[in-house]
């Protein structure tokens, strides 16, 4: 029995961990092009910016997902444009993660870019650097070591929000930690599997724990 | 021959005039001193000639070439800016050093991100490196700070970072050196390591303006100085004159209260 269920929670385990993935990979640097958005001299581009950020922060992630998964088959005469079975759920919960975690990172990025003093690029551009080399040769570093610490939060945070997506049926860790209680692989009310996921969370957050210190210290060389 | 020549520089922030009809020129290997009080100006003047602030009305001639009319608009292209600004190099008062980097690479990353617009650059990619390391070594030697070459910004005294910025600004070879107040952020018994160091650039007639404080310095280092009040110039002249003899009323006053202390 606990063979089948470890087998069951590691097949869990393996969507969480996709799922976290594409939603890191998506975030960051979409959080980027948004906090540069929310920064721009041109107005109408801040503002709207600014609105879909707070739409965004201001609603429940479960929420957004169920409408990206639901509504568009709801609205649209051909059904929903969602491939059929895991991949589309897997799909749908991507694209409500990244712009979901976009946003968040957006406007830690903000802090970041905004909490790097002025002099740092000024003293670029009377050195003759271009604005790209400003960002990227003075300003990014600086920027990266002032998010580490709420980034790792939200990071942390998006480890365990993974389980949200089992609104849609995605089928993540509690997912199949849950499937024991209702009945799956021939068992039924087992509870114990359930309380067991907490187990791959804690040590999958505590070696993301062990990776931020790691990269705090190496960013220590400098203040 | 006049290196520099600014023409009826005004700038405005808002409602509020900072700068009015500035006109002043510098000649090669001669050092400016600009003195005055807290908001007269200064700053911002020095902010204008290195493009970090827009003139509202003026001219600024390097070398004989306009490089900034505020009535032409084919003078102020931001691309042309950027290899405008290289006339100028810029000391600030609080160092502005870039943290992550060695004294040394403070000193030669602008260097080595302009060689790449050379021409040669992939070919000798190594020799210029070489090239702009032996040279940002040898500046910061003169310094004298030939042991903090491979020191982060954190771990150096405020005056050997001040003296890491003048050698970052030198690295380019501007035609004129601009400090703004580069002791003012300093522990008194700091200054006088980073003052030695502007003397010592004045005796090799490097061209140069430098907003400051030090009124004995200005006297003693500077040819020339310029006393500024509310956004205008009131007296020029030879440093010593002005500093001992003033002819204006308001200078006379400005330059007593530094006498009391």
């Amino acid at each position: 029995m606990f063979l089948t269920v470890i087998g069951a929670l590691n097949e869990g385990f393996l969507q969480t961990l996709k799922l976290f993935a594409v939603t890191l990979v998506g975030a960051i640097p979409l959080g980027l092009i948004i906090s540069f958005g929310s920064m721009s001299r041109f107005a109408p581009l801040r503002y709207v910016t600014k609105t879909v950020v707070w739409i965004i922060r201001g609603t429940p992630l479960m929420l957004q997902l169920i409408i990206l998964f639901f509504v568009p088959g709801m609205i649209r005469s051909a059904g929903s444009p969602w491939p059929s079975g895991e991949s589309g759920r897997f799909m749908a919960a991507c694209i409500a993660f990244i712009i979901n975690y976009a946003c968040y990172f957006s406007e830690i990025y903000r802090g970041g870019i905004q909490g790097v003093p002025v002099g740092q690029q000024e003293a670029g551009l009377v050195l003759g650097m271009t604005k790209t080399q400003i960002f990227f040769k003075v300003t990014l570093l600086q920027m990266v070591k002032r998010i580490i610490p709420p980034m790792s939060n939200e990071i942390i945070t998006l480890v365990k929000d993974t389980s949200i997506a089992r609104i849609i049926s995605f089928q993540e860790l509690i997912w199949a930690g849950y499937a024991f209680l209702k009945g799956s692989h021939g068992y039924s009310g087992l509870l114990w599997p359930l309380f067991f996921t907490g187990v791959y969370y804690l040590l999958f957050v505590g070696i993301l724990t062990l990776l931020f210190g790691y990269i705090e210290r190496r960013l220590s060389y400098f203040r | 021959m006049s290196v520099l020549e600014v023409h009826n520089i005004s700038k405005s922030f808002g409602s509020t005039e900072v700068l009015r009809d500035i006109s002043f020129t510098l000649d090669e290997g001669q050092s400016l001193a600009i003195i005055g009080s807290s908001g007269s100006g200064k700053t911002t003047l020095l902010r204008c000639l290195n493009f970090l602030e827009k003139p509202n009305g003026g001219t600024i001639s390097v070398l004989g070439n306009v490089i900034f009319d505020a009535a032409d608009p084919a003078t102020q292209r931001e691309q042309e800016i950027r290899r405008k600004r290289l006339h100028f190099g810029l000391v600030f008062q609080s160092f502005n050093l870039f943290p992550q980097y060695t004294a040394l690479d403070n000193v030669t990353l602008a260097g080595k991100l302009l060689a790449k617009e050379w021409a040669d650059y992939k070919q000798n990619k190594k020799a210029i490196f070489d090239e702009i390391e032996a040279q940002g070594r040898e500046l910061l030697a003169q310094m004298g700070l030939a042991d903090r070459a491979e020191h982060y910004p954190h771990q150096l005294s405020g005056g050997q970072q001040q003296r890491v910025a003048i050698a970052r600004a030198l690295a380019l070879k501007p035609d004129i050196l601009c400090f703004d107040e580069p002791t003012s952020a300093l522990d008194p018994e700091l200054t006088g390591e980073v003052l030695k160091v502007i003397r010592s650039l004045a005796e090799q007639n490097t061209t140069m303006i430098i907003v400051t404080h030090e009124m004995a310095f200005a006297r003693d280092v500077a040819d020339r100085v310029i006393f500024m009040d509310g956004g205008v110039i009131v007296e020029e002249g030879r440093a010593h004159d002005v500093i001992e003899n003033p002819k204006e009323e308001r200078t006379r006053q400005f330059l007593s209260r530094y006498a009391e202390h």
